[in-house]
C-alpha cells in the first residue's frame, strides 16, 4: 500500500504559518487601538487594551477554573447507568 | 376569509407522511415548510380564527409582528432541518418532527394561554420521540426523565393559567408580570423549558441523546418557543437579567471540560438563552429586538453546528472529542460549513451572531447594567472559546484519530449550506432581519467601535487558546460524566429517600403483620364456635324449642295480669 495522502496541516510549517497570522492580527488590532478613536459609554473601556486584556484573562480563567472544578465533578462513564431507571429491554444485550 | 392556522398543515402533513412512503413522502416533508411559508406570507394581518369552548375564547390564530417573526423562523428551521433529515427512513421520527414543529407554531401563533398550553404539551410529547427514536438504552432513560420535566412545566402552566382565569376573568395572553402567584407559577413554567438555572438539566440530558437528525429540531423549537413566551409575557422583568447573566456564564465551565461534542453545544445553547433572556429582562426597545434577533440567528447557527456535529456522528458514528480529530482531510465540506457556524456563534464581525448579540450587549451598556455587560463579555469570549474553537478543533483538527471518512449525503450538506448561507446573509445585510423586528429601532452594528472591540476580544481569546494549548494547561477530553445538577433527581435524593423509604417498608411490614394475626384470631375464633362440638353448632330438639317457647308465653302472660 502506497504511503498515505499528505494533507495541508500534516506539514508543521503550515500549523506555524496559522499561528504567525494570528499573532499577526492581534498585534494589529492592539496597534489600532492606539490609533483609533473609539466611543465609549463605560469607563473601563476607554482604558486602552480593555478588551485584549479582558478576552484573554478571562479565557485563562474560564479554563482554569473549569480544571479545577473538573475533578470535582468528573466520575466513571458507567457511573448514571449501574443503577438507573427499569432497564430497557435490550439493554441486556449491550450490558458489558 | 378563512384563515389556515400555521399548525394545520403540518398536522395534516404528519398524517399524509404517515400514509406515504419513499419519494411521495420526501415531496411532502420538503413541500409542508415552503407551503407553510406561503400561507404566512398570504393571510392577511388581521386573520384571526377563535372557537367556543363553554365560556371560553379559545384564539387558534393571531397575528402580530412577534409572533409573524417567530412563524417565519420556525419555517425556516422546519425546512432546514427537514431537509437534513430527508434520508431518514424511520416513520416514527419523520412524523413525530412535522408534529413537533407544527405544535411549536401552534403556541406561537396561540392567542390565549388555553390554546398555548395545549401546543406547549404537543411540543412535549410529540419531542420526546425524536429522543426515543435513537432506540438506545441511554436515550431510552434520558427521554423518559426529559418527558417528566416537560410535564411538570406543563403542569405548573395549567396551574398558573387557572388562577389567572379565576382572578382576572380572561385567558388572553399578553403582558403577565410576576405580581401575583400567577405570574410566579407560569414563570417558572416558561423557566423550566427556557433552561434557567438549576432547571436547565434536562437540556443536557436529553439533546445529546437524540438522533442525529433529531436533535437539529429539539435544538431550534422548545426553548425558543419559550423565549418568545417569555417575550410577550414578561418583559422588563429585572430579574430576569440576572437570571439570564447566569446562564450565560455558568454552562461555558461545563463545555470546556465536556467530551460529547453535541454535549458542548448544548451547554452552549443555554448560554445562548442566557444572552436573550437578558435582552428580555432589560426590556427596552432595543434590548427586546434584540433579544428575538439573537432568538432568530441562534437557531440558525446553533442548527449548523448541531447539523455538522449530526454529520460526524452519523458518518463515524462517535461524537466524543477524544476519538474524534482530522476529519478535515476527508469531510472539508462540513469542515467549512461548522466553521461557519462556529464564526457566527462566536459573533464575528459578517456573521449573523455579531449583529444580533452587540443589539444586547448595547442595550445593557444603555441601561447601566454595567456588572451584568462584564459578565455577558467574559460570556461573549467563553463562547467563541468552547464553541468556536473547541468544536471544529477537536472534530475536525487536533490529533489525526485515522478516521477516514467523506462528507455526509447530500441532502445534508444542502441543509448545512443552506444554514450557512442564512448565516453569512443575515451577518452581511442585517436590515434582512432588522426590517421584521417587533419594534423600529435604528441600530447600527457595523461601526468602528464595535467591529474593532469585538475583534478584539474573540482574536485575545484565540490568542488564549493557543497559549493555553502549548503550554499544556488546556484540559485534555475525557471519556467520563461529568456530574451536573440532574445529579440531584438521578442521585442525591434517590439516595437521600432511601432510609425513608426503608422506614415505611418497615412500618407497613408491620402493620400487615398485624392486620394479619387479628385476621387470623378472628377466623380461629369463628372456626371454635362453629367447629363440630362448638357453641354455635349443637344439635339442639325442637322439643327444647317449644319448652322456651311455652315459657316465653307463660312469662307473657303473667306479666299482663300484673
Amino acid at each position: 500500500m502506497s504511503t498515505e495522502k499528505q494533507y495541508l496541516l500534516d506539514k508543521p510549517r503550515n500549523v506555524q504559518r496559522i499561528l504567525w497570522l494570528l499573532y499577526a492580527a492581534c498585534a494589529l488590532v492592539l496597534a489600532l487601538d492606539l490609533v483609533v478613536h473609539r466611543h465609549t459609554e463605560h469607563p473601563w473601556e476607554g482604558i486602552i487594551g480593555f478588551y485584549p486584556a479582558y478576552g484573554f484573562v478571562g479565557c485563562v480563567i474560564l479554563v482554569l477554573a473549569a480544571k479545577w472544578m473538573r475533578r470535582l465533578i468528573i466520575r466513571p462513564k458507567d457511573y448514571y447507568q449501574r443503577s438507573d431507571l427499569p432497564p430497557h429491554p435490550s439493554r441486556e444485550e449491550d450490558a458489558p | 376569509m378563512i384563515a389556515l392556522p400555521p399548525f394545520a398543515l403540518f398536522y395534516l402533513a404528519a398524517l399524509a407522511v404517515a400514509l406515504t412512503r419513499g419519494r411521495v413522502r420526501s415531496v411532502v416533508l420538503v413541500a409542508t415548510p415552503l407551503l407553510g411559508a406561503l400561507n404566512l406570507w398570504t393571510l392577511p394581518t388581521d386573520a384571526a380564527l377563535t372557537q367556543s369552548l363553554f365560556s371560553l375564547q379559545l384564539e387558534w390564530l393571531r397575528i402580530d409582528r412577534l409572533s409573524l417573526l417567530f412563524g417565519y423562523l420556525f419555517h425556516i428551521a422546519a425546512l432546514i432541518a427537514l431537509i437534513y433529515a430527508l434520508h431518514v427512513r424511520d416513520t416514527l421520527q419523520q412524523v413525530s418532527a412535522l408534529l413537533y414543529a407544527g405544535s411549536a407554531l401552534g403556541a406561537v401563533f396561540a392567542g390565549d394561554l388555553l390554546t398555548f398550553f395545549l401546543f406547549w404539551e404537543g411540543m412535549a410529547l410529540t419531542s420526546v420521540c425524536l429522543v426515543w427514536a435513537r432506540r438506545s438504552p441511554a436515550s431510552y432513560s434520558a427521554g423518559v426523565r426529559y418527558l417528566v420535566i416537560q410535564i411538570i412545566s406543563g403542569l405548573l402552566l395549567f396551574t398558573g393559567l387557572i388562577m389567572l382565569w379565576r382572578e382576572t376573568g380572561s385567558l388572553a395572553f399578553s403582558y403577565i408580570g410576576t405580581d401575583a402567584t400567577y405570574g410566579w407559577l407560569i414563570l417558572l413554567a416558561l423557566g423550566l423549558k427556557a433552561a434557567f438555572p438549576l432547571l436547565h438539566s434536562w437540556l443536557v440530558d436529553a439533546y445529546p441523546e437524540a438522533t442525529p437528525t433529531g436533535t437539529v429540531f429539539l435544538s431550534a423549537f422548545t426553548t425558543k418557543v419559550a423565549i418568545y413566551a417569555l417575550t410577550r409575557g414578561f418583559p422588563g422583568t429585572e430579574l430576569l437579567v440576572y437570571v439570564g447573566a447566569t446562564m450565560a456564564c455558568f454552562p461555558i465551565f461545563f463545555a470546556v471540560v465536556e467530551n460529547d461534542l453535541r454535549r458542548v453545544l448544548a451547554y452552549s445553547l443555554i448560554n445562548q438563552l442566557g444572552f436573550m433572556v437578558v435582552g428580555i429582562g432589560i426590556g427596552s426597545q432595543l434590548a427586546i429586538n434584540g433579544a428575538v434577533a439573537h432568538a432568530f440567528t441562534d437557531v440558525i447557527f446553533k442548527g449548523l453546528l448541531f447539523m455538522s456535529m449530526g454529520a460526524v456522528l452519523t458518518m463515524t458514528g462517535r461524537v466524543n472529542g477524544s476519538e474524534l480529530g482530522g476529519l478535515y482531510k476527508t469531510m472539508p465540506r462540513t469542515t467549512v460549513l461548522c466553521i461557519v457556524g462556529a464564526a457566527s456563534i462566536s459573533a464575528f464581525p459578517l456573521f449573523s451572531g455579531f449583529v444580533s448579540k452587540s443589539m444586547i450587549m448595547s442595550a445593557a451598556l444603555k441601561e447601566e447594567f454595567f456588572g451584568v455587560w462584564l459578565l455577558l463579555l467574559f460570556a461573549s469570549a467563553g463562547v467563541f472559546h468552547h464553541a468556536g474553537i473547541k468544536i471544529p478543533y477537536f472534530a475536525f483538527f487536533a490529533h489525526d484519530s485515522g478516521i477516514r471518512v467523506s462528507d455526509p449525503p447530500g441532502n445534508m450538506q444542502l441543509a448545512m449550506l443552506i444554514a450557512a448561507v442564512l448565516c453569512i446573509a443575515i451577518g452581511v445585510y442585517p436590515q434582512l432581519l432588522y426590517d421584521a423586528l417587533p419594534f423600529d429601532v435604528t441600530y447600527t452594528p457595523y461601526d468602528v467601535t464595535h467591529v474593532l472591540t469585538q475583534m478584539q476580544l474573540l482574536l485575545f481569546s484565540a490568542l488564549a487558546f493557543v497559549w493555553l494549548n502549548r503550554r499544556g494547561l488546556y484540559p485534555p477530553e475525557l471519556n467520563a460524566v461529568h456530574l451536573d445538577f440532574d445529579w440531584t433527581y438521578r442521585r442525591l435524593l434517590p439516595q437521600a429517600a432511601l432510609p425513608l423509604i426503608a422506614a415505611i417498608v418497615t412500618v407497613d411490614r408491620r402493620l400487615r403483620q398485624f392486620a394479619l394475626q387479628r385476621l387470623q384470631q378472628v377466623i380461629g375464633l369463628a372456626r371454635q364456635l362453629h367447629s363440630p362440638g362448638g357453641v354455635l353448632s349443637r344439635d339442639v330438639g325442637t322439643g327444647t324449642m317449644v319448652l322456651w317457647v311455652t315459657l316465653l308465653l307463660a312469662v307473657y302472660l303473667f306479666l299482663s295480669f300484673t
